[in-house]
């Protein structure tokens, strides 16, 4: 009752109407933003966006920043479901690294690869249900919640690879991290199907609508008759699988699972990227897509960073600086100020 | 006990508050005199926090004048009406639980030595200070040792202290037993005879009673009387607080027991230990049982128990004859129940999402994950019951939370309507909207009533109650007192029975 409430006029257009949606899509701040770092590249190195074909594949860097980028984009379309329901996990690195170190350790004692890719999968989505009951059983906050996992995640990798780079040659795995399909490296087009697949399944069913209900008001939720604690076991349960689909990536990527760096950091780059593409982490509203673009936005600063001659410890500073300017354009600071403006405008 | 007379030691003139549409204050007059208590009354919403928000610093008001001993002055926050003498004592202790009591009264403003906390002093200080409240404690244990009222009384040491001239004491008895009680009001009829005006905020009327000298009480951001409380019955407040303020077109005749059809639901010794005694109950198809009651009677526990939020503990529910397990909200709308809160920007609205998700969210909830309502049938569903609720928005994608608080009411009432349900409980569905929108509630009431709907209807007004209510039940101290029908289903038999008067068996 403490915050005003707005006149009902009419609003500017007709409800309903709607003009071409693409154009509009097109210019959101997260699409200018990869259009201005890609831009940013190719000033630096002006073959950026030269593609070739080679050997029955594309070639070219712009390729490699979606290559590159779909660990982060994989684990961000996870993150983004947990997100909206105003939660966070912080432990989808620590589960790559199980789920990396579990494909190896099979293949190497002989199994087959294609069992111990199910298995992988198994495991992120056994340690995506565990953090869905302390959430919701235990009812443990979800950053402090996941914060087990993120730590004892990587002491379970190490038990399973017994300390060691487990390295291998099996040829499934080495697809799954470098191989390709129709000429595009198999990690993006494992990104691409799975943002596909997340998207439809959300929009299509009542999933994403019942998500965004309970991000928005967990209370209001209930009252409703949502069963809650099923939809929120069910998306960190997607996490986890999401973070074994990355997990698999990197290692197949490698040739090896290393437990102590497999997706070290990666979660605060999975939330990065979810937060680039609008999810608040006030839960609510969300889009798959959109993280998925904050994803190649990270990316694409890195890989900038690497052709550009500058040591690698610039990145952190450079996305730092970056996150900052995308925080205070979505604070409530700033969309007072930008609807200030609009008002003058629309007057003016 | 009789009040003093004299230049009040607070005097608060034509206190306006407004937030956005909605005033919760309009042009209220509050005095407080030295030495006496003054209680102030009112049901959820009539303004009492407000008024002592304004009164305590935590709020500027947006019109009137607060004279502190005949001057006038403005509190910029809490920490500065401190300074004037003007301390509060809420019902959590605002303390540290985990340091002594010494401590805690003393707290910013120990005395020191050379920077250091001189330990001693405050706890011979805080042993003084202690004993003229009659409470011989350790002050060097925590304080988190001693009982909520111990800790109250510490509280209260510690705001008369700092502040000396006025004690505003915001439901201090809410979770003390019987003897703690009694030891609290001997702490406050102390302070009454050093001088100090004390403001007493309570739900329990017979508290107001014992202990108060004057009253004032609150409605709907109006003040409806000050009045010495020697010549009032606890029925004259009790009227007072619940009584006429929008005139409604309805006639208070009762709704006749014809009207309605076979029995809907039938709840039988529904019950829970430390919330509700049980209660056994049958509502009609064409029926609306009001329910009648003060703040913290029991009257939304009822609700919340039928509903699933608070799992009951004893007692079953039949619906059409055949018995329910109602564990959860969730089994309680498959069971065909509705529920709309009384809070409900809390439990009710989804602000971000749109109005027509808030309308369709509850039959989507119901359906399952995978049988999703598709856009057209959204659109439809939330077209039709805008149109029969006459819900304002100016399209249905716009986030609900932009609407009127009778418009946000009406979209609740709209998600229930959706799913066509058995059974409606509304609790305080007409709290803090319009007059307007307010009447036209009453009016959807009855018409549902007429569709015949079984509704349980919870309600602070009175004359709202007797307005779409065949019977009434009445809750009193967690329990339901009495049942009215027919021709008992009146203002002035609701307030015998809420007041507790015997006269309420003869009506029975």
């Amino acid at each position: 009752m403490t915050r005003p409430t707005v006149e009902l006029r009419p609003a500017h257009e007709p409800p309903g109407h709607r003009h071409r949606p693409w154009a509009e899509a097109l210019l959101r701040p997260q699409f200018l933003a990869l259009a201005a770092v890609l831009l940013v590249n190719w000033l630096l190195f002006p073959g950026f966006f030269t593609i070739t074909w080679q050997d029955g594949r594309l070639f070219g860097s712009l390729i490699d920043v979606l290559n590159r980028g779909a660990p982060v984009a994989i684990l961000a379309i996870g993150m983004t479901a947990v997100i909206a329901t105003k939660g966070v996990d912080l432990s989808v690195g620590a589960v790559m690294a199980i789920a990396g170190a579990v494909a190896a350790s099979m293949v190497v004692a002989g199994w087959p690869a294609g069992l111990a890719v199910l298995a992988a999968l198994a495991v992120g989505l056994v340690c995506g249900l565990w953090n869905g009951v302390l959430v919701t059983v235990l009812q443990i906050q979800p950053i402090i919640a996941t914060l087990v996992l993120m730590v004892a995640g990587r002491g379970l990798a190490q038990l399973v690879t017994e300390g060691s780079i487990v390295t291998f040659s099996d040829p499934l795995l080495i697809f799954i991290g470098t191989g390709s399909v129709l000429g595009l490296p198999t990690p993006v087009v494992i990104a691409l199907s799975l943002m596909l697949c997340a998207t439809l399944l959300v929009r299509r069913t009542a999933l994403g609508l019942l998500i965004e209900a309970v991000g928005v008001n967990r209370s209001a939720a209930r009252f409703a008759g949502i069963r809650a604690s099923a939809l929120l076991l069910l998306v960190y349960a997607f996490a986890g699988l999401c973070a074994a689909i990355a997990g698999l990536i990197v290692t197949g990527d490698i040739r090896g699972a290393d437990a102590n760096n497999a997706g070290l950091w990666l979660e605060l780059d999975a939330i990065l990227a979810v937060v680039i593409g609008g999810t608040s982490l006030l839960g609510g509203r969300f889009s798959i897509p959109m993280s998925v673009v904050g994803a190649m936005i990270i990316q694409a600063m890195n890989t900038g960073i690497l052709i550009s001659g500058f040591s690698p410890e610039f990145n952190l500073v450079v996305k730092s600086g970056v996150i900052i300017v995308i925080l205070v354009l979505q604070s409530p600071m700033a969309a007072s100020i930008l609807q200030k403006r609009r008002i003058k405008g629309g007057r003016a | 006990m009789q009040a003093t007379e004299g230049v009040p030691v607070l005097d608060a003139r034509g206190i306006v508050k407004v937030f956005g549409q909605h005033t919760a204050l309009g042009g209220v007059d509050f005095d407080l005199r030295a030495g006496e208590v003054h209680a102030l009354l009112g049901e959820n919403g009539a303004g009492k926090s407000t008024l002592i928000k304004i009164l305590t610093g935590a709020y500027q008001p947006d019109g009137g004048t607060v004279l502190l001993d005949g001057a006038p002055v403005s509190f910029r926050d809490p920490l500065q009406a401190q300074g004037y003498g003007i301390g509060t004592v809420y019902q959590e202790v605002n303390l540290l639980p985990n340091r002594s009591v010494a401590e805690n009264l003393f707290l910013g403003r120990q005395p020191t030595r050379f920077g250091l906390v001189r330990r001693r002093e405050i706890e011979s200080r805080a042993r003084t200070l202690l004993a003229d409240y009659g409470l011989e404690i350790d002050v060097r244990a925590e304080l988190s040792e001693y009982s909520v009222a111990v800790q109250q009384i510490v509280a209260i040491a510690r705001a008369v202290e700092l502040s000396g001239k006025v004690l505003v004491l915001d439901e201090p008895t809410a979770s003390l037993d019987r003897n703690e009680v009694q030891r609290l009001f001997d702490v406050v009829r102390n302070l009454k005879a050093r001088g100090l005006g004390i403001i007493f905020i309570t739900h329990f009327l017979d508290q107001v009673f014992e202990l108060s000298d004057r009253v004032t009480i609150l409605r709907n951001g109006r003040k409806i009387a000050t009045q010495p409380l020697a010549g009032l019955s606890t029925a004259d407040v009790v009227r007072m607080m619940l009584g006429k303020d929008v005139s409604l077109d309805h006639h208070v005749t009762g709704i006749a027991d014809a009207a309605r059809g076979a029995t809907r639901v039938t709840f039988r010794d529904l019950g829970r230990t430390g919330s509700v005694a049980p209660i056994t109950l049958s509502v009609h198809e064409g029926e609306v049982v009001g329910v009648a009651g003060l703040l913290g009677s029991g009257r939304t526990e009822v609700a919340r128990l039928m509903f699933g939020v608070d799992a009951a503990d004893s007692g079953e529910i039949l619906v059409d004859g055949a018995p329910v397990t109602i564990r959860n909200p969730a089994q309680a709308v498959a069971a065909g129940f509705g529920f709309c809160p009384e809070d409900r920007k809390i439990d009710g609205i989804f602000g971000d999402l749109s109005v027509r998700e808030n309308i369709i969210i509850a039959l989507q909830a119901k359906l399952g994950w995978f049988r999703a309502l598709n856009r057209e049938d959204q659109v439809e569903l939330a077209g039709r019951y805008a149109e029969a609720l006459d819900i304002r928005a100016a399209n249905h994608d716009m986030p609900v939370k932009l609407l009127s608080g009778g418009n946000q009411q009406k979209v609740i009432l709209a998600r229930w309507l959706a799913l066509d349900p058995n059974f409606l409980i509304l609790d305080e569905p007409t709290r803090g909207i319009d007059v307007g929108a307010h009447a036209e509630i009453v009016r959807t009431i009855n018409r549902l009533r007429e569709e015949g709907l079984a509704l349980f209807v919870i309600s602070s007004e009175l004359d709202e109650v007797v307005a779409y209510s065949n019977r009434v039940v009445v809750m009193r101290d967690r329990e339901m007192v009495a049942e009215l029908t027919g021709a008992a289903v009146a203002p002035d038999s609701i307030v015998q029975a809420i007041a507790g008067v015997p006269a309420v068996e003869v009506a029975q």
